[in-house]
């Protein structure tokens, strides 16, 4: 398939995910759309790992060049499990001081 | 050679370290004995480097580096050569013998006092060696800034009182005027030369390279610097309220050396200055000028200071005059002459001030004849020989620059030779008023009156003798001398011009310059022998009592407009335009703060979407002329 595909499918991804943050109250929901974002992101490191890899095996049959690209993947995927557990732990709290988890009830250190 | 020439300059600097350093440590005795000893040592080293001199020639000793960059160098270099070597015997001679004198002058002093006295007559020295022995403008510069600041410590040397260190100020801020122009002048011999060492400006080829503006700029330059340091008009009425120093430094800085660094300056520039037509007529004129306003002045003064100071400028403006009409080596002639002479004259009123308890007006004193001899008898040698009664040293000098003069324009020679007068009217008037006559003083000084100690005696009769026989190092080819200092100083100002007055002029000229002298001084001593001046009567009496009331002309010309700028720039531009500009900024910061500050709502969601539009206009503005589809269009075409 070609690329073109695979971004613009992660460019949707990304921008449901943005979209979903700017206007979803829930911090559950905006937390999801922030998953949606950096697995969009992860989505396309992998396509343009691959791609490259295609394109390099075509002058040299053992080429492994590209695929050391995925190894972000694993980052981000460890950092967004990182930030889960963080951010639960944070609405968890947020729920139990406020007994709403609506984010723009988060707003006492205004003024 | 090299570490005899160090040595002198730095023996007097040891000498500054030593006693101000340990101003608090020594005794009264060991600070003298050190502090004359150095600067004895340094005339002992300027001998040796003054025959060498005459042996071998001049010197050059190179030390390091001062400024060393690509392009420009200018290196710590002395050098001694005919006229620096005979700088350097008067500078330590006389100031040995002011030192000695010092000694004595000063003994009232308290120890620490007596120390920084010292240090700062030791650095005096130091600085002004620095003056004549530099290879460069820049080192002379230094030497220059050098004596300026001592000549202001030593002006303000009793610093608690007010008038002195006004005085002090006075000095100091008129010679930075005129410094501001030597610096300009160096400026633009950087500029147009690339280097300021005498062997580089000082030869034709590099005149040749200046064009005739620049050459006059240049002097002209040079010479508000010489105005400044040897107080000529209109920069000279710091030197008489420099006479609030002690005696021994008025005859040291303010009479026999300091202020004639502006000749030694115009002298080693002597090239540039031929060169200039228009500047020598400037020079000329500014000091005929000088000698004789200051000569007006000096016949009204009473104190008796104050007299040698105006006569001190009035013989510094001869000096000029010599220099204006390119009598270079009558101008160190009578540099030298006159820094004996005054000297002696300078120590014989100190050595009075000393008998009279420090009683300054000549109208209080009389009669010192016969209760002073020593100091009587070597002040009226001192008086004859300024007034340039032959065969004393300032007959010589002061004829040679005259007849020079002649020479150039007797028009210079006639107001010259009427300044000669009025120096011979109001020396013996000093001298009359002085030594002659009733003793009009309190009855409790007339008990105390006594000759001076032999530190303070010495000093005199050795510069007595110097002041009777020093014109034998100038008599002219005419009286059978074949001017020795002339054919000394011919490597530097080139062989002295022939005047091209025949035998017979030259005769009369000095026999003119004489009698009208003699006479004069005949007056003054047939007028003064018996009375002292009451108060001025006539107009003519007060205005030059007054001193043609030019300090009150500089106040109105002067100081108040600058007093006025002074209350515009503080009551409008700092309040206004200063303050509204710094509080200005402080009230827009506040405001803007507080307009800014409604942006923070609070609410999450409007952060982000900031955020989201920020990044989305930083890639439009990073990708300004391909859209991002473009971008990635590119991007996957390629594969």
């Amino acid at each position: 398939m070609p690329i073109q595909y695979y971004i613009f499918f992660c460019l949707t991804l990304f921008s449901i995910g943005v979209v979903g943050v700017l206007t979803r109250r829930n911090a559950i929901i905006v937390f999801m759309c922030i998953e949606l974002m950096l697995n969009a992101v992860n989505l396309l490191l992998v396509s343009f790992s691959k791609m490259q890899h295609a394109a390099a095996l075509k002058l040299d049959a053992v080429s492994t060049a590209g695929i050391d690209a995925q190894i972000f993947v694993f980052f981000i995927m460890v950092v967004a499990a990182a930030e889960v557990s963080v951010g639960l732990a944070i609405i968890v709290m947020m729920f139990r001081n406020t007994h709403s988890i609506d984010i723009n009830f988060l707003n006492r250190l205004k003024n | 050679m090299k570490v005899i020439i160090g040595l002198i300059v730095l023996w007097p600097l040891v000498g500054f370290l030593f006693n101000g350093l340990g101003r608090n440590i020594w005794s009264k005795k060991v600070i003298a004995y050190k502090a004359t000893g150095y600067i004895v040592a340094s005339f002992i080293f300027s001998i040796l480097a003054f025959l060498n001199v005459q042996s071998k020639g001049a010197f050059t000793a190179h030390y390091f580096d001062f400024i060393n960059t690509a392009t420009f160098k200018i290196p710590f270099d002395l050098k001694v050569d005919a006229l620096s070597s005979l700088f350097l015997l008067v500078i330590t001679g006389v100031g040995s013998l002011i030192h000695l004198y010092s000694t004595a002058y000063m003994k009232e002093e308290e120890a620490p006092h007596y120390a920084r006295y010292f240090a700062y007559l030791n650095l005096f020295v130091f600085s002004m060696l620095l003056l004549v022995l530099g290879n460069n403008y820049v080192i002379m510069f230094i030497g220059w800034e050098g004596v300026g600041l001592c000549s202001y410590l030593l002006i303000g040397y009793w610093f608690t009182n007010a008038t002195y260190n006004y005085a002090a100020k006075k000095a100091f801020i008129m010679n930075r005027i005129g410094d501001l122009g030597f610096l300009l002048a160096i400026f633009w011999l950087i500029v147009k030369l690339g280097t300021v060492s005498y062997d580089n400006v000082l030869t034709a080829e590099s005149l040749a390279k200046l064009a005739t503006p620049d050459i006059t700029a240049i002097t002209l330059l040079l010479f508000v610097g010489a105005m400044g340091k040897s107080a000529q008009i209109p920069l000279y009425t710091w030197l008489p309220d420099a006479m609030a120093g002690p005696t021994p430094v008025s005859a040291l800085i303010h009479a026999a050396t300091m202020v004639t660094a502006g000749i030694y300056m115009i002298t080693r520039s002597n090239i540039l200055f031929s060169a200039s037509e228009f500047t020598q007529h400037i020079v000329a004129i500014v000091g005929i000028s000088t000698a004789l306003l200051a000569a007006t002045i000096a016949i009204k003064q009473n104190d008796i200071k104050k007299v040698l100071a105006y006569s001190t400028v009035s013989q510094l403006g001869y000096m000029f005059l010599g220099l204006g009409v390119g009598a270079y080596s009558g101008a160190v002639f009578h540099v030298i002459t006159h820094a004996f002479f005054k000297a002696l004259l300078f120590l014989g009123a100190g050595s009075v001030i000393h008998a009279m308890h420090h009683e300054q007006d000549i109208r209080k004193m009389g009669g010192l004849k016969s209760k002073l001899p020593i100091t009587h008898l070597t002040f009226l040698i001192g008086c004859i020989a300024i007034a340039g009664v032959p065969p004393f040293s300032g007959f010589f000098s002061k004829d040679e620059i005259l007849a020079a003069a002649f020479a150039k324009s007797p028009i210079y020679w006639a107001l010259g030779v009427a300044g000669a007068a009025m120096t011979a009217f109001y020396m013996f008037r000093l001298y009359a008023t002085t030594f002659l006559g009733q003793f009009r003083g309190t009855h409790d000084q007339e008990h105390h009156l006594h000759e001076s100690p032999l530190a303070m005696t010495l000093p005199l009769i050795l510069l007595a003798v110097a002041s009777s026989i020093a014109g034998a190092i100038g008599v002219p080819a005419l009286m059978g001398g074949h001017h020795w200092l002339s054919h000394q100083l011919a490597p530097i100002v080139g062989e002295a011009k022939e005047a091209g007055l025949s035998a017979g002029m030259e005769w009369a000229l000095m026999g003119v310059s004489v009698t009208i002298a003699v006479i004069a001084l005949l007056i003054a001593l047939s007028i003064y022998r018996k009375k002292a001046d009451g108060e001025p009567q006539t107009a003519l009496g007060k205005f030059l009592y007054n001193k043609w009331y030019i300090d009150e002309l500089y106040e109105i010309m002067i100081l108040n407009p600058l007093h006025k700028f002074a209350g515009f720039l503080k009551e409008v531009v700092e309040k206004n335009i200063i303050d509204g500009a710094v509080n200005g900024t402080g009230k827009f910061v506040q405001y803007g703060a507080r307009q800014i500050r409604l942006l923070q709502s609070g609410q999450v969601g409007y952060y982000i979407l900031c955020m989201v539009l920020s990044i989305v206009l930083l890639f439009i503005i990073w990708f300004n002329d391909i859209t991002i589809l473009k971008f990635f269009f590119k991007l996957t075409h390629k594969f």
